[in-house]
């Protein structure tokens, strides 16, 4: 049973994905709605980072290093210049994308495993996750233009 | 000469007790005998009071409020009465200046024009118009603002255009769209002539709308004397004559208002047929409120669980219910979510579209509302959806232009964002029109910065030397009311004439002249090299305006001047359907959330995120107005050990905005000469405060200084009115907005202005 491999990933995921949106925070404190934005969204990620450890007392965790290799190619440090907001926020969707499709396909074990408190919780944090990422593309999406174009 | 009242007094003036029947009361200043009266209405709030310019020798001497006015029955506030004089004061501006290093020099219409030309033409060709933003007014009229708008989105197609009204409405008009699929009020003034019971939300209407408030007095004094619910920190007039006053902890609106549905769903105060019928998402309302019980409402907002039960339980049974909204809502934390819950508590009872039952999501500024109608703001012209390729297709084929040219592939850029490109330097040149966001602003330190950037190209077009005039590299001196002719809306929809009384001084001429003359240098030209811009005159505007309007929910197509002149100001819409205009909307429990017609899809209240039109289509709330809920979260900034106070700001009842105007009154400049700090018994107790003493409030961005004045304010919130600049006094730090946050609210992006940590010291 791999179920604690995929749950270790999605721990590892949210807890990446929460420091990168308080690194983020912290970094563009220049951009006045990205400081709260981000530290929202932080909590969302912690909140679901905690929300693995019932399951993960259930069906134990197995390490994988594919995760945090991620992360460290993505983060090596908050960028700094006209494209850095952009970039971040590009590699914080891309994070956000990763912790969604473990949710996802954690929630297609729990239905196999009929384990209906793991179904809810994977379907209220791939929500959760699904709503990270609406975040992040409305905000990408306004700042691309003016960054490309005009920046 | 006349003086009907002394409204500087006798804010309100005498009762005339009613119920129906609004009496009128001919309200009169004059300091001469005119020859001749002037049909306009107030521009110095949004009520939009109907009145009559008073002119002798081509010098305005006073004004007279009109009775047969459905807005004011012939009421006019202290303000209305005494504004006027601002037209004749000696410091208006009267030529074009060009910046010269530190100093203006005069200059001619023709060279002013031309160097803001060539530099339009300079940045576009090599920055595109992504590079040149606008930054308008609620202080315009309506064919000013749909002249700029079609400049900026069909001539130069920049996104960045926005109005002051991001300051002011923008969350009414998130707040409608988000419910009901558009913006525009469900309800009318004539509501409160019958309603069995008033919500006033964050609102201090007595202050702010002086003739709504006497309307309400007036009602208050009568036979069947609706019950008032007031929602405030501060005591405010209005509290003193409420069934129920709730003074939440600021940050906490959405608490209360989720604790207040929580009783109305639990006690069965609602209508299962309406909700049935006409809403979609009760089901997510009912379980996200129903965890806050009184007990928790209390523990995080500070209201008394016997007050929220009591006020519960008027606003779960009066038959018919008026709520009124603004700034204690709109600019503070969770300010969409927050306004909606107000817009939910009329849908679940099923309380809107009928007389007595009206939803007011105010306005602050007498033409806020055409500035999101005609698109000068973050909105498109006819509350068109940015996201919907059919509505761009609409507006080009209006237009004759390409519909490649109108920027559609994001929302407009709102204000604070506009002012962060300038920052950046991608935006290299702006242009203010009729307002002052050196004193305006959030954060006036960060802003004047920007203001003050060598590589950003400012031209400022105003009536008065104003602080943001003032750091301009030119100054176009601007006509205002009753110097030129136009219309504007008032909450309620109202639709009033503004007719030119007199000639503007010296070279002064109207927002309406200087848009048409850019177009014209600027040479902007249609898909057949027609010009862009087809209108000569305000009137030619209008009739361009209506075309656009029309089919759409602000539909002025039934209107004209000559209908809009002699009688009373008319409702939109205003077409075949209802050539007299519409009290209500949404009479038949349809809503405009139709996805073809709706004017967006919709946000995620928490965090902004835009929904995508798919999955708009796939709740299919075709017809039904849409029930969003939201839990609390609690404000970023919150006191603590080294900012341990909350302050917040607004205004008093004698000055608007900036004082522009007010300020050069003599008699409201003399009633509030000076702003304070206003600070509770307990808290001057603690920090040993006088009535009188100097006091220093200071945040992480800046401080300001003002006499403490003590009152009845809950303990732990300190009030600044944000009126006071620097223009006429210099000498120290007094604008409330240097100490106010910039960060806004993730759907209506309107800063927190509410809501700052400072801590406070006597000097």
């Amino acid at each position: 049973m791999q179920v604690g491999l995929y749950l270790k990933m999605v721990k590892d995921s949210e807890t990446d994905l929460s420091k990168a949106f308080t690194t983020v925070s912290a970094h563009h404190r220049q951009e006045p709605d990205m400081e709260a934005s981000c530290h929202l969204l932080a909590s969302w990620s912690h909140n679901k980072a905690e929300s693995a450890d019932t399951f993960i007392k259930r069906y134990g965790s197995k390490a994988d290093a594919g995760v945090d290799r991620l992360y460290s190619d993505l983060f090596q440090g908050p960028r700094r210049g006209g494209l850095a907001l952009l970039r971040d926020l590009h590699d914080l969707w891309l994070l956000a994308t990763e912790a969604q499709i473990c949710w996802t396909l954690l929630g297609q074990a729990a239905h196999a495993l009929r384990d209906n408190e793991l179904i809810r919780a994977c379907q209220d944090n791939k929500g959760t996750t699904t709503r990270q990422i609406a975040w992040l593309e409305t905000r990408s999406k306004q700042a691309a233009p003016q960054t490309l174009i005009a920046g | 000469m006349a003086e009907s009242r002394d409204s500087i007094a006798d804010i309100w003036g005498p009762r005339t007790p009613y119920h129906r029947a609004w009496p009128t009361r001919a309200d009169e200043r004059t300091v001469e005998t005119p020859d001749r009266w002037v049909q306009s209405a107030c521009v110095l709030c949004s009520n939009g009071c109907g009145l009559d310019i008073a002119v002798k020798d081509g010098k305005i001497v006073g004004v007279r409020g009109r009775s047969e006015d459905r807005v004011n029955h012939g009421r006019l506030g202290p303000k209305g009465l005494h504004g006027w004089e601002a037209n004749n004061s000696s410091d208006r501006l009267k030529v074009p200046l060009i910046r010269r290093g530190n100093r203006f020099i005069e200059a001619s219409w023709d060279g002013a024009m031309n160097l803001i030309v060539s530099q339009s033409k300079n940045i576009r060709d090599r920055h595109t118009s992504s590079a040149i933003g606008f930054y308008t007014s609620g202080q315009l009229f309506l064919e000013e603002y749909y002249t700029l708008a079609v400049i900026g989105k069909a001539g130069l197609g920049t996104p960045h255009m926005d109005g002051n009204t991001r300051l002011c409405t923008a969350t009414a008009a998130a707040a409608l769209k988000e419910s009901f699929g558009t913006d525009g009020q469900p309800g009318s003034y004539t509501d409160l002539d019958t309603t069995d019971a008033i919500f006033d939300v964050g609102h201090n209407m007595a202050e702010q709308q002086t003739v709504l408030w006497t309307r309400v007095l007036d009602r208050l004094a009568g036979p069947r004397r609706p019950k008032l619910v007031i929602m405030d920190p501060r005591p405010i007039p209005a509290a003193k004559e409420a069934d129920v006053h709730l003074a939440p902890k600021p940050g906490t609106n959405v608490v209360v208002l989720n604790g207040l549905l929580r009783l109305i769903i639990q006690n069965g105060w609602i209508s299962r047929a309406y909700i049935d019928a006409h809403t979609m998402g009760f089901e997510d309302l009912e379980r996200t409120v129903a965890k806050w019980t009184p007990e928790l409402v209390e523990r995080i907002a500070d209201v008394p669980q016997r007050k929220l039960h009591a006020a519960a339980e008027i606003l779960g049974t009066a038959p018919t219910i008026v709520s009124a909204v603004l700034q204690g809502v709109y600019q503070s934390m969770q300010a969409t979510a927050a306004a909606c819950q107000v817009n939910n508590l009329h849908l679940i009872r099923g309380l809107i579209g009928r007389d007595g039952c009206g939803v007011y999501q105010m306005n602050g500024q007498p033409t806020a509302q055409n500035a999101r109608e005609c698109g000068a703001d973050g909105d498109l012209p006819g509350f068109r959806n940015w996201s919907n390729p059919t509505h761009i297709e609409e507006l080009a084929r209006l237009w004759n232009v390409s519909r490649d040219i109108i920027p559609h592939w994001a929302p407009p850029t709102h204000a604070m964002q506009i002012f962060r490109y300038c920052e950046q330097g991608s935006i290299k040149m702006l242009w203010i029109s009729a307002t002052n966001p050196a004193v305006s602003l959030p954060n006036l330190p960060r802003i004047r910065r920007i203001l003050d950037q060598e590589d950003l190209f400012l031209v400022v077009q105003d009536a008065f030397m104003t602080e943001t005039a003032a750091r301009a590299d030119v100054v176009l001196p601007a006509a205002i009311w009753g110097e030129k002719t136009g219309c504007f809306t008032n909450v309620d929809r109202t639709v009033h004439l503004s007719h030119q009384a007199v000639e503007p001084p010296g070279e002064a001429r109207s927002d309406f002249d200087i848009f048409l003359d850019y177009a014209r240098l600027m040479d902007f030209r249609d898909k057949d090299g027609a010009a862009l811009i087809k209108w000569r005159t305000p009137e030619e505007a209008f009739e361009a305006w209506k075309v656009c309007s029309k089919g759409r929910p602000c539909d002025y197509s039934g209107m004209t001047y000559a209908k809009l002149t002699g009688g009373s100001g008319i409702q939109w819409p205003c077409n075949e359907q209802f050539p007299d205009g519409a009290t209500h909307l949404y009479t038949d429990g349809v809503y405009n959330t139709d996805p073809q017609y709706c004017e967006t899809y919709g946000h995620d209240l928490d965090t902004g995120a835009q929904l995508t039109p798919q999955q708009y289509r796939a709740h299919n709330p075709t017809g039904r107005a849409i029930i969003k809920a939201a839990d609390y979260i609690p404000p970023f900034e919150e006191p603590d050990k080294v900012y341990p106070l909350w302050l917040t700001t607004g205004r008093v009842v004698y000055h608007f905005h900036t004082r522009t105007k007010t300020g050069r009154v003599q008699a409201l400049e003399d009633k509030a000469p000076e702003a304070f700090i206003e600070i509770s018994k307990a808290d001057a107790l603690a920090y040993n405060i006088q009535n009188g003493d100097a006091i220093e409030a200071r945040s992480r961005r800046g401080y300001v200084v003002a006499p403490a004045k003590i009152t009845d304010i809950r303990q732990g919130l300190l009030f600044i009115p944000f009126h006071y600049g620097y223009w006429d006094d210099n000498s120290h730090p007094r604008a409330a907005n240097e100490v106010t946050r910039e960060d806004w609210d993730p759907v209506s992006k309107q800063p927190h202005y509410k809501l700052s940590a400072v801590c406070i010291r006597k000097v």
